[in-house]
């Protein structure tokens, strides 16, 4: 209970500042609209109207807020969850790339670094094209990818997941190696003394000493999937997933709709992120490591 | 794969367990070469409890790790067992015990105990039976579920002895294992790894910067000197195999410490 009253603090402030902005860059197209209309704005229908925009350059939460039910619980209790024009379903699309993104990035990474631990020209040579990889934006990729894929005949889901694993791979890759690194050389050479052969050391020492740095590294790398999936959703204007949602928002100046799609992509984040570190928590306290 | 019985049953029961022959192990430094040991001579009996004493940099720790395989003497011989150091560590024939107790995090104190067990292949009726042996023999038993951070430093330790006798292995390596631990604990340790060694005969050889404990442990103490590393003295220990921690204020204990006491000053003459 202690920690509620700072966390609800620090969302009390961003609504402030919130309602505070849409008042800013809304009040313009008010003003606008009273002028036409030949009226003046009292300060309270100004306020008023700033919140109630139909397409604000800054939707209220509020508003946010019933564009999310609408799409959501709404469409629940109609029995229409998985309608075209829920955003549960659309989630779900961008959900399903995200998930299949990150187990191939996470299992890519994992092999990718144990390559890099156990083996000399792999450490001296992928090394450099995996950083390499992250520094061209994905956005100038990611159509691409889509396109060559596309061409020897794979659209779907699955192109979409590559640009997910593509952006997780690496947070993997990166905390692994340092991971299956970290047992010290007294362990490594007392495991000599017990003649251990290498799937030995691998299983008992390298890869239960590496399950810290992987945890940290998959709460990185399921929300680079997400963005990864949301990404590889906007250049093929696909109809379906949150990334359509946004780009489809952006054609017809649909602000709430852009911001619902975003404030859901986010909070699916959180729950991702939370999930694996719920898994955390179980997996290294039961390890005693935690 | 053979638990280092047959290998030592190979060798005639006369037949010194380590025999070191003008061994020299130079590291090539950026600074130069750094003579780790040079010209090293050393035999070691069946049943002897060897100490290794001298300052930093003398190779005493090196020397050990000669015989254990985890370094290669770039000159004379070394024979472990009768073998090769190499085909002494494959056939498990040493338990080595490090500074750190080095114990997995992740596994409770009878896991880790078992864990060479694993590795060596016995099945879990004798690992259950070998780690509540080994765990009586520390006097860790009941201590079994608990995990290393639950223990204190000097039980650890322990728990790090008995995982290195849990496997059949005759020849038992210590590298300052009471070094991080403090003085009451250590002699404490010190009086169980005396008895420790009367009940299971095994040949330890037992790296120490501390002249009390190697005086009060050993049946020969080499007293070895830094630049190049070296042996200066070789002294076998006229005390009874039978020590309580009191022998340590006897006449023939005070005699053998100065005897170590000159062997280290003549050694650091040199430098």
């Amino acid at each position: 209970m202690r920690s509620i009253v700072p966390v609800l603090t620090v969302v009390g402030v961003i609504f402030a500042l919130w309602y505070a902005a849409a008042i800013w860059l809304n009040a313009a197209w008010a003003y606008d609209k009273a002028k036409r209309a030949d009226v003046t704005l009292s300060t309270s229908a100004l306020v008023a109207d700033t919140w109630a925009q139909e397409k604000p350059r800054l939707p209220a939460p509020h508003q946010v807020g019933a564009e999310i039910w609408k799409t959501t619980g709404a469409m629940v209790a109609k029995g229409r969850a998985f309608s075209k024009r829920s955003l549960i379903y659309h989630s779900w699309i961008t959900l399903s790339a995200t998930l299949l993104g990150f187990a191939l990035g996470t299992g890519l990474g994992i092999l990718l670094a144990v390559g890099i631990v156990y083996n000399t020209v792999m450490d001296r040579s992928v090394m450099p094209w995996v950083i390499t990889s992250q520094t061209i934006p994905i956005l100038a990729l990611a159509p691409m990818i889509i396109v060559v894929l596309n061409a020897v005949g794979i659209s779907g889901l699955l192109p979409k997941a590559m640009i997910s694993m593509y952006l997780s791979f690496f947070p993997v890759v990166v905390g692994m190696v340092k991971g299956l690194r970290s047992p010290e050389v007294m362990q490594l050479d007392q495991m000599r003394t017990w003649n251990a052969s290498a799937s030995q050391t691998f299983w008992r020492l390298r890869l239960p000493a590496s399950m810290p740095y992987l945890f940290a590294s998959l709460k990185v790398g399921m929300a680079a999937s997400l963005v990864g999936a949301i990404v590889g959703e906007l250049p093929t204007g696909a109809v379906a997933g949150l990334g359509a949602r946004l780009l489809a928002g952006s054609y017809y100046g649909q602000t709430i709709q852009i911001w619902s799609a975003l404030i859901m992509a986010a909070a699916l984040a959180a729950v991702l992120v939370a999930i694996i570190g719920v898994i955390q928590r179980v997996t290294l306290s039961r390890m005693g490591m935690a | 794969m053979a638990h280092g019985t047959t290998v030592a049953a190979a060798v005639a029961s006369t037949a010194p367990v380590v025999s070191a022959q003008n061994l020299d192990l130079t590291f090539q430094t950026n600074d130069g070469p750094v003579h780790a040991l040079k010209g090293v001579s050393l035999d070691i009996e069946k049943g002897d409890f060897v100490s290794f004493i001298g300052p930093s940099g003398c190779g005493k720790t090196t020397f050990l790790r000669c015989m254990a395989d985890l370094e290669q003497p770039t000159g004379g011989s070394i024979v472990v067992n009768g073998v090769t150091p190499e085909q002494a560590r494959m056939a498990r024939a040493y338990g080595y015990v490090f500074q750190a107790a080095g114990l997995y995090p992740w596994r409770t104190i009878g896991r880790n105990i078992s864990l060479p067990l694993e590795i060596m292949g016995y099945n879990k009726a004798e690992q259950a039976e070998r780690v509540a042996r080994v765990l009586e023999l520390v006097e860790l038993s009941g201590f079994e579920k608990k995990f290393p951070w639950q223990l204190s430093g000097g039980m650890q330790q322990r728990a790090s002895i008995a995982r290195a006798l849990a496997f059949d292995a005759d020849i038992l390596l210590m590298d300052e294992p009471f070094g991080a631990l403090d003085e009451i604990v250590r002699d404490h340790l010190n009086e169980q790894l005396l008895h420790l060694w009367a009940r299971t005969e095994k040949t330890i050889a037992f790296v120490t910067h501390s002249i009390p404990e190697a005086v009060y442990l050993s049946t020969k103490i080499v007293v070895m000197s830094p630049r190049p590393g070296r042996i200066t003295d070789v002294i076998e220990s006229p005390l009874p195999k039978e020590r309580p921690l009191d022998i340590r204020e006897s006449p023939a204990f005070l005699e053998v410490a100065h005897r170590v006491r000159e062997g280290l000053r003549a050694g650091h003459a040199h430098v």
